[in-house]
């Protein structure tokens, strides 16, 4: 445990002498680009969506959250309902570490 | 042949995208994630870039892609009893606010230049330290085995540093029930805040220090550590895709699609832990951990395709060994069954 705890405190000592020296050797700054959907080959709900995103990106964001976890639940619970009936007992298990 | 019914037309990214391939990386990094608990953002980046997505739409795809599939194996994790809600819920307190401080760190830094070379070389350290941690932690093991050593609750272990910090007790002293474990509260906070600060540094979803952070400094089951790490994955990931969607970085009907493949995927995945030994899980994350260590050094050192040839066919033999653990256990276990029923109704 000592010998861990020094070890990890030289390497972040280390770091933390190397991380700005490195970065203000590097240079060259990042810029920011505004991408912009194309709504020229998408038809219905998809069409919605990316005007969605070019006129109101904030609530673009809150669909895109909303979606994921709908999405993700609807597919949980189908999939979940599928296994129910494999035949497998799937509500326990034994923690066995070797 | 027209084959233009494979290719889905991205909006944002402005790219036609090879579908089915999204499916088949939806679900290999279903199976593995749901197994190992963490998202493997370092698994499909190369594999949606590959497809033809520019990195930064792959990146942020990708992190909301991992909050869906995360879901669904949580939900199956949970079914397990494998989710500690309690320590997952103390422990995304820390990993929000650290993902935070790591990502202001890296503006600052960013803001003196370049970073991306330091950071790529910070990610090999911690990972080159994790898996020489669940290595040695093995081997450790196995000589105490050897040595004939009483087992305790968890069988032989070979680190054991979370008992050293089970002895902090400043308040509140809190019993997470489902992990079996009693602790300063302070103890999840400060593990989840460091790996938050990591992750949010390295621009990872965390997951990956996570899990050995929960087995080793917390003392969780590897089996707990797994679902309990995929709940917060999934928290943080569904953070990361409101902020990337705001940044323009995601391409959302490629999310939709790949969690199509994941669902079946991470359904495989997490009952295969059911059929794992804990320090099986272990070892195999440590494997794959190396693999993306040594992908990182060739990317650092320019050598894209051998990094992406290295990521494919670690995703391919991982996928394959889970795969193989989960049907050879699910048929031995189906056979069981059918015996003790053919028991009964001759008795």
């Amino acid at each position: 445990m000592q010998r861990i705890y020094h070890w990890g405190k030289n390497l972040l000592m280390g770091l933390a002498i190397m991380l700005p020296a490195t970065a203000w050797a590097a240079g060259e700054k990042a810029t920011n680009i505004v991408v912009v959907a194309d709504t020229r080959r998408v038809t219905g709900i998809l069409k919605y969506f990316s005007d969605l995103y070019n006129t109101n990106v904030v609530m673009s964001a809150v669909w895109a959250v909303v979606l994921t976890v709908a999405i993700g639940c609807f597919l949980g619970f189908i999939m979940d309902f599928i296994m129910e009936r494999s035949g497998l007992d799937l509500h326990s298990r034994k923690i066995i570490e070797h | 042949m027209d084959a233009s019914w494979l290719y889905m037309y991205m909006p944002i990214a402005g790219v036609d995208i090879f579908w089915p391939g999204l499916v088949l990386i939806g679900y290999s990094v279903g199976v593995i994630g749901g197994f190992f608990g963490m998202g493997g953002a370092w698994m499909v980046t190369p594999g949606l870039n590959i497809l033809g997505f520019p990195m930064a739409f792959a990146i942020g795809t990708d992190i909301a892609h991992i909050a869906g599939k995360s879901m669904i194996s949580t939900i199956r994790h949970s079914k397990f009893g494998n989710v500690d809600y309690k320590l997952g819920f103390i422990m995304v307190i820390g990993t929000m606010i650290g993902i935070e401080c790591g990502a202001q760190l890296v503006m600052w830094l960013e803001r003196l230049g370049q970073i991306g070379p330091v950071v790529r070389w910070v990610y090999v350290v911690f990972l080159l330290l994790i898996a020489v941690m669940v290595f040695s932690d093995y081997a450790k093991a196995r000589q105490k085995k050897k040595a004939g050593e009483v087992a305790g609750e968890k069988g032989v272990e070979g680190f054991t540093w979370y008992k050293t910090l089970h002895k902090i007790n400043i308040p509140p002293m809190m019993h997470f029930k489902t992990s079996g474990i009693y602790c300063s509260a302070w103890l999840p906070i400060s593990v989840s805040f460091t790996t938050g600060v990591l992750a949010g540094f390295l621009g990872i979803g965390g997951g990956l220090l996570r899990m050995p952070a929960l087995i080793y400094f917390i003392g969780t089951p590897t089996h707990v550590a797994v679902g309990t790490d995929l709940f917060e994955v999934m928290i943080s990931g569904l953070y990361g895709a409101f902020t990337y969607t705001l940044k323009g970085r995601i391409e959302l009907v490629a999310v939709f699609v790949m969690l199509t493949g994941a669902a079946i995927g991470a359904q495989i995945g997490t009952v295969a832990t059911k059929y794992a030994k804990g320090y099986g899980i272990r070892l195999a994350f440590g494997a794959a951990v190396l693999c993306c260590m040594i992908s990182i050094i060739l990317k650092q050192f320019k050598y894209e395709l051998p990094a992406a040839v290295l990521i494919l066919s670690t995703i391919g033999i991982i996928c394959i060994y889970i795969m193989i653990i989960m049907f050879k256990g699910a048929a031995n276990e189906l056979r069981e069954k059918k015996a003790r029923e053919a028991m009964a109704t001759k008795a």
